[in-house]
């Protein structure tokens, strides 16, 4: 058996059970990366010596005989937005490369705390700035469903590192979808938490009313187990919410009948794959079967979404990367003559194109005299289109959706035309803009072999629900569990 | 003078809490290494987010209810965004359309009159945090390429009080930022120390128009370093704007710099290179509320402020208006008069020594009455020598002027100088006698009347003792003894 096929739950029980050591476990990870990473680059940063160690320690402990902890011998790979102390942590961008975080996130601390291998940093637009991953600084991560695709973004690396098997878990940040568009690209799960509910402390800012942290898993139990794990309040994150956290495992297991779910008629439009819809159609029939009502329910702001967010998150970016000017740590020019010039230079070498475009569109709808007519503007029709969401809320327990509104496209296909890729967000960017949860699981595959995701979103903080609806369609899809084809030699070897 | 001058400030203050203002590094960074009074969020680090630390607001409020704001329930943060080094995150997070403390006053009095105060209007308190410092390496001759940059400061908690331009002249500028720092003093939310930079003052200065009672443009001045300085600079920029117009010209919008050294204002930038902060409303921090029932408690437990105190001492110890104003200028020379006036009960006689000669060999050195070298007790031990009879009023002033200088305390200054009053009668008759003799002139204008001629002889007596006998005492016995010649 590889081990690093398993999920995360199958790996916690195997360990429990001692039948298998988080030594092996991770030996199994790294033989996989060894194969593949070549071809999918999903990785900025490997830590094999520290994964290993860390691993033997948690052998150690559960030989000595104290509590195995609940993550014990998952391996976990980190978005590189996130604070990992001792750890490069780039943003995706030249301007932070060799930058060493002195601390750890919140959520890394929970979860080394829980006993998971952090094996490394994952690849992601810079600055979680698009939508395919090509923006990376670095280089471009590719779908192990096709490795002509793109696995999506920002958190492309996060996912195609699941999806490959070349981690158990691994965590994204989602500000427009860029949990659950890669998800979706790479036939994962992916949860966006509501705003507040998983701390930011650590997550390098690129739009932080919008920012959440959230797990890329193999199925939707991990889903759960992971957010057992990194939600709650912390007093770091002033904006992180005082509530209980239920336990969401639990939570997974109760079935849905007279669940209702609402489907927005804004999302079902032109530019709407064919066979995403198919696969959206047929999975509702499903709930319909499990015992769901199901109605259609109109979201009338849904058309200003996309505008709105590209006024917000922007105007929030030329603030959160206002920093990085070549004074304090990150790059700085080789060539200045005085400070205007360092800063100038310093930016206009370090940042990507796609990032300079975001800054100066923020600086603009900030400036004085546009500030109102933008900005202000913005946040007006922000809260039109959460109203939408309150009183569909008042009706229905989830909405259904699209992830996105077709499977991954090829690489190099929409890199030049901004527009166009800020489009493969529309289904999941409202979601951000009304600070609810959406989880997005598989649901098909497109006759190329591509997987197909399905978003559930619902009230906020109730993230127990969307799991609720998203781990009983996975349990009663009929749909057989694949894997990429670059993963089939291993499915071979298990028959052994 | 016909034209009106308008003056408005923009004062710092920086909020003496324990912790800075989102983070949980100190706030005694003063003299500390460079960058080792800081954290992942004072730096702004990647990934960093501020936390609210809760005495900022206590303070903040505190302030506002002293100087008679109104204090909102609900207010907001923003961020100042701008390109300096000294921000590390590029952005300053402050207060914008909703400020913590609004429409207050100070009532200050009015220039050589004794008519009622005349009220300065506060617009608004707000909070936000401090910036780092840059440091500019001195190298010699040249002019150094490269600068270094301390964030120590950064995060340190600053309440921004901002006034109405209700000033109409440099002088009242000044005291009005006396009394400021007098009171946010008797609050202990500040130390109100402009040199070392923890009470700083912008203004914006123009000049009105007597016959239209138009405003004229405003400049801004910065970097006035202390309340000399505020005075010294506003006055040079009246008489700049006032040349101007007089000479037919425009008064330029602008910032100026006051130069200290060169007492004159320097151009800093024009309005067209103004920055545009581009605030708006700070995303990691949620609105700032605050509970009606902290505001009536932070309210009910406000210390003792400078005019009650004043108003007390008069009633008190018994001061004139004049002494007691003095004597709570500031919170150190109160709590100084206070610690001595516990062990005292001739509170006048205190209070003259106090702003007699102590308030003199301070003034002299430039030396805050905390750093006084005589003690409030020391300053008692040696009054009681003089009520006692053991030294001269007239001795106390050199035995005085020795403590000043050592630190010593004043039976000790007695004991090493042989300074005592010569309390011996036998001893002191036999000067009078000597005097007498070798004044037969003086002796014979008292016979003939001439009594100011008894305080000639009594001046010799003095003088040939070196001032150490007993006033009361030579008085008597001289008369005495000339009246026996009769």
């Amino acid at each position: 058996m590889k081990f690093n096929l398993l999920t995360a739950r199958e790996i916690t029980n195997l360990v429990k059970e001692k039948k298998v050591s988080a030594y092996e476990v991770t030996k199994d990870i790294f033989s996989q990366i060894d194969r593949i990473e070549n071809k999918i680059k999903a990785f900025l940063y490997i830590d094999r010596e520290n994964a290993l160690k860390q691993a033997k320690n948690i052998d150690e402990k559960i030989k000595k005989g104290e509590k195995i902890p609940y993550l014990a011998g998952v391996a976990l790979t980190v978005k590189d937005i996130l604070a990992v102390k001792g750890m490069e942590t780039t943003c995706g961008s030249k301007i932070l490369k060799r930058f060493i975080s002195p601390y750890n996130a919140t959520v890394i601390n929970a979860l080394k705390e829980a006993g998971a291998i952090i094996i490394g940093k994952a690849n992601m637009d810079e600055f979680a700035m698009g939508s395919s991953t090509e923006n990376s600084a670095f280089f471009t991560t590719h779908n192990p469903w096709d490795l002509e695709r793109v696995p999506g973004g920002s958190s492309g690396g996060s996912a195609a590192a699941v999806a490959a098997d070349e981690t158990h878990v691994a965590l994204g940040t989602d500000t427009g979808g860029s949990v659950r568009q890669p998800a979706s690209f790479c036939g994962i799960v992916g949860l966006k938490p509501t705003y507040g509910r998983v701390s930011r402390y650590g997550l390098v800012a690129y739009a932080s009313s919008l920012d959440q942290i959230g797990p890329l898993t193999k199925n939707v139990e991990d889903s759960a187990i992971m957010m057992n794990v990194i939600s709650g309040q912390d007093k770091k994150d002033s904006t992180s919410a005082n509530l209980e956290v239920p336990d969401y495992l639990e939570s997974c297991k109760v079935g849905i009948k007279g669940l209702k779910i609402g489907i927005p008629n804004e999302y079902f439009i032109e530019g709407l794959d064919k066979e995403v819809k198919l696969a959206i159609d047929n999975a509702l029939k499903l709930y319909e079967k499990m015992g769901a009502e199901i109605e259609e329910v109109s979201l009338p702001h849904t058309e200003y979404s996309l505008p709105t967010y590209y006024l917000i998150a922007t105007a929030e970016a030329s603030s959160n990367l206002a920093r990085y000017d070549g004074v304090q740590y990150g790059y700085r020019t080789k060539n200045y003559t005085d400070l205007s010039s360092l800063y100038r230079k310093t930016r206009s070498e370090g940042f990507g194109s796609e990032v300079k475009r975001r800054i100066m569109l923020g600086t603009y709808a900030l400036s004085s005299g546009y500030y109102d007519d933008y900005y202000l503007k913005a946040q007006k029709v922000r809260t039109l289109i959460k109203q939408d969401f309150d009183r569909a809320f008042e009706k229905y327990d989830v909405l259904i959706t699209p992830t996105a509104p077709t499977p991954a496209f090829k690489l190099n296909e929409k890199v030049n035309d901004p527009l166009t890729m800020y489009l493969s967000d529309i289904y999941t960017i409202p979601v951000n803009l009304a600070g609810i949860p959406a989880i997005s699981i598989n649901c098909g595959y497109s006759k190329n072999n591509l997987p197909i995701g399905l978003q559930i979103i619902g009230k906020p903080f109730d993230e127990k629900t969307i799991i609720q609806a998203a781990y009983n369609f996975e349990q009663n899809s009929q749909l057989k569990k694949r894997k990429p084809d670059i993963n089939l030699p291993e499915v071979k070897e298990e028959v052994e | 003078m016909k034209e009106k001058v308008v003056i408005g400030l923009e004062v710092h203050i920086q909020l003496m809490t324990d912790t800075k203002m989102f983070c949980n590094c100190s706030t005694d960074y003063i003299g500390k290494e460079p960058n080792t009074n800081t954290c992942p969020v004072c730096l702004g680090l990647p990934g960093a987010l501020p936390v609210l630390n809760r005495k900022v607001i206590e303070y903040a409020v505190k302030t506002g209810l002293a100087l008679n704001c109104k204090v909102n329930t609900v207010s907001k943060f923003h961020r100042k965004n701008y390109f300096y080094p000294d921000s590390p995150k590029a952005y300053q997070i402050s207060q914008f359309d909703i400020p913590l403390n609004i429409n207050g006053y100070i009532d200050i009095p009015r220039e050589n009159s004794n008519k009622e105060n005349r009220r300065i209007g506060i617009t608004r308190i707000h909070i936000e945090e401090d910036a780092g410092k840059l440091v500019h390496e001195e190298t010699d001759d040249s002019v150094s390429t490269y600068s270094l940059v301390d964030y120590n400061r950064c995060g340190i908690p600053l309440a921004e009080i901002v006034t109405e331009p209700d000033f109409r002249s440099p002088e009242e500028a000044r005291v009005f930022l006396m009394m400021l720092r007098n009171i946010v003093q008797h609050l202990g939310v500040c130390d109100g120390n402009m040199e070392e930079g923890s009470m700083r003052c912008d203004a914006n200065i123009s000049i009105c128009d007597s016959k239209t009672g138009k405003l004229g443009t405003k400049t801004e001045v910065k970097n006035m370093n202390s309340f000399r300085s505020v005075k010294k600079a506003l006055e040079y920029e009246v008489k700049r704007q006032m040349k101007i117009l007089e000479d037919g010209e425009k008064v330029i919008q602008e910032t100026r710099r006051w130069d200290e050294e060169r007492n004159v204002t320097i151009s800093m930038r024009s309005k067209e290179e103004a920055h545009d902060y581009r605030y708006f409303p700070e995303p990691d921090l949620p609105p700032l509320k605050i509970d009606v029932k902290m505001i009536e408690k932070i309210r009910n437990n406000l210390p003792e402020l400078p005019e009650a105190r004043k108003k007390r001492f008069v009633n008190i110890y018994k001061l004139s208006e004049y002494d007691a104003n003095i004597l709570t200028s500031s919170k150190a020379i109160g709590d100084y008069y206070e610690n001595a006036a516990l062990i005292y009960k001739n509170r006048k006689i205190l209070s003259n020594w106090i702003m007699g000669e102590l308030m003199r060999f301070l003034n002299e050195e430039k030396i805050d009455i905390e750093q006084s070298p005589i003690s409030p007790e020391n300053l008692i031990e040696m009054l009681k020598l003089i009520d006692k009879g053991v030294i001269s009023g007239k001795i106390a002033k050199e035995v005085f002027e020795k403590m000043y200088k050592t630190g010593s305390n004043a039976s000790q200054i007695v004991k090493e100088n042989g300074i005592t009053q010569i309390t011996n009668e036998i001893e002191l008759i036999e000067i009078i006698e000597k005097v007498i003799k070798d004044n037969p002139k003086s002796v014979k204008d008292f016979n003939e009347g001439k009594e100011k001629a008894l305080n000639f002889l009594i001046g010799q007596v003095m003088r040939y003792t070196k001032g150490r006998a007993k006033p009361d005492f030579v008085f008597d016995a001289i008369k005495k003894r000339l009246n026996k010649d009769l």
